[in-house]
């Protein structure tokens, strides 16, 4: 069966984290799956819009759902960033209640859509985890990640509070993926822990805090996994001010996953993009040629 | 006011629909039996200047001028741990954002730092239909605190020279993308 999906990709991923959409887009078409572009697609509101007014927060991301309603293939709705889940699904739950939906309705009547509240939004992680098995996953794996150590890292709104498809205290989604790729997990217990989001620009000194023990948790490991593009930014720019938090050097790669099944699926640089991240990821290249040779 | 301190309810205002006020769930905080599960939760509570039991028990209580007055809600960075571990099942997170809302509706002198930031990043949203990250954050400084930009200019220039972030000519004048979608969101909000 060929999965397929409907991509939403949001706006971090034609600008900060172009790299997550590439490399999703890449792994996802190595595992056969069909993918297309939600067309004329619509900022969900990220967490600002339902602040500046509750029905603003709905309607935003109710455009993109009726988007996709109207594509008449029922295919899901995929989304890589975990803001844009949150405000998705939040959503798929207001409208069950008919006069949201109703009002909902009334000022989508301006852009000439409908939402219907049947539109089924996921997460890239419940895709990858779920719809595919490990042994799919083997097969592809060309390069095994053999003696790398990844922390698995989800963030909040990846499985919290409307995630369906894992454990919101203790979430395990990755941990088969990264081992069908010949990882060593690393756990660690800030795994679905803040990465302090945009407090790292209203409320700094907090925020660095909040990254600071994301990090903090994750360092044993040769590198972090993440899926959510909020997450990237902050664990992997803000480690200078981490360090000086600290009070030493803290430095360590910040890998999508998609960019880790990449590596493992043997895709060329230009399916993964790594020349954009801050902390540089020759560290994680260098120890699987190590291993390779040894 | 201070965790710490003590309140005294015979001279202290309170309005007791104040819950009522943060619909859709607020009504729900009745419930609240004051366990502090969600100050034991929230990484942002030691920073803040009302824990968040003590806060919800002021909701509670109508203590309205008082929780507004606060910088509390403007720390939380919506990670739900209190909301999805409540025991009563409040949702305590989606119920901070309402008091952010109103906070920010009422101009409340605390709330203006906060409010620059979610008021820049939807006049973008409104102009373009979709996040522009540059012109967002100049927006911000320029509405907000302009000095504390400093502080980010070299992560900036960082972003810049990986391609992450790339500078583009502001459009102004004519109409924004969502200026009539946010004008019937407005009109229907009044009418709610």
């Amino acid at each position: 069966m060929t999965r397929k999906y409907l991509f939403y990709p949001g706006c971090s991923q034609d600008s900060s984290a172009l790299e997550y959409k590439v490399s999703t887009l890449a792994v996802l078409e190595a595992l056969g799956a069909e993918v297309k572009e939600l067309q004329d697609w619509t900022c969900c509101g990220a967490s600002a819009a339902s602040v500046m007014s509750d029905l603003l927060g709905l309607v935003l991301p109710a455009r993109n759902l009726a988007l996709a309603e109207q594509s008449r293939e029922g295919w899901d709705v995929l989304t890589v960033c975990s803001a844009c889940y949150t405000n998705f699904r939040r959503t798929m739950e207001a409208a069950a209640d008919p006069t949201t939906l109703a009002t909902i309705n009334q000022a989508l009547d301006v852009e000439g859509v409908t939402y219907h509240g049947q539109a089924v939004a996921r997460h890239v992680m419940d895709v990858l985890a779920n719809d595919f098995t490990v042994e799919e996953v083997t097969a592809l794996v060309k390069r095994p990640l053999t003696g790398l150590t990844v922390a698995p890292y989800y963030g909040c709104q990846t499985v919290r509070p409307y995630s369906p498809f894992d454990d919101d205290q203790r979430p395990t989604s990755m941990i088969a993926v990264l081992e069908a790729l010949g990882a060593t997990v690393h756990n660690h217990n800030r795994e679905a822990s803040c990465c302090g989001t945009s407090l790292l620009t209203t409320k700094p000194e907090l925020g660095v805090k909040m990254t600071s023990s994301v990090l903090e948790a994750c360092e044993p490991a040769d590198c972090v996994a993440t899926v959510c593009p909020m997450c990237h930014m902050n664990l992997d720019s803000y480690q200078g001010k981490v360090s000086q938090e600290l009070g030493r050097e803290v430095r360590i790669p910040i890998l999508f996953l998609p960019q880790l099944m990449g590596l493992a699926f043997g895709l060329p640089e230009s399916a993964m993009m790594f020349k954009r991240h801050v902390v540089s990821v020759k560290p994680v290249l260098e120890r699987l040629t190590e291993a390779k040779a040894a | 006011m201070a965790t710490s301190e003590i309140v005294n309810l015979t001279t202290v205002k309170r309005d007791s629909t104040f819950v009522d006020h943060l619909s859709p769930d607020g009504r729900l905080l009745r419930r609240c039996i004051q366990c502090g599960t969600c100050t034991a939760s929230c990484p942002a509570a030691p920073a803040m200047e009302l824990s968040p039991r003590r806060m919800w028990r002021m909701v509670q209580l109508g203590m309205e001028e008082e929780v507004l007055r606060s910088k509390t809600m403007w720390l939380c960075s919506l990670c739900y741990q209190c909301q999805v571990r409540c025991p009563r099942g409040i949702p305590l997170t989606e119920t901070i954002t309402r008091l952010k809302e109103m906070a920010l509706k009422r101009q409340m002198a605390a709330s203006r730092e906060s409010a620059a930031f979610y008021r820049a990043f939807t006049a973008v949203v409104r102009r373009y239909g979709r996040m522009r990250e540059v012109e967002f954050m100049v927006r911000y400084f320029l509405q907000g605190n302009p000095l504390s930009a400093f502080g980010f200019a070299g992560l900036g220039l960082t972003l810049m020279s990986r391609g992450k972030v790339h500078p583009e000519m502001p459009k102004l004048g004519g109409r924004g993308r969502f200026d009539k979608l946010f004008e019937r969101v407005a009109e229907l909000e009044g009418q709610r």
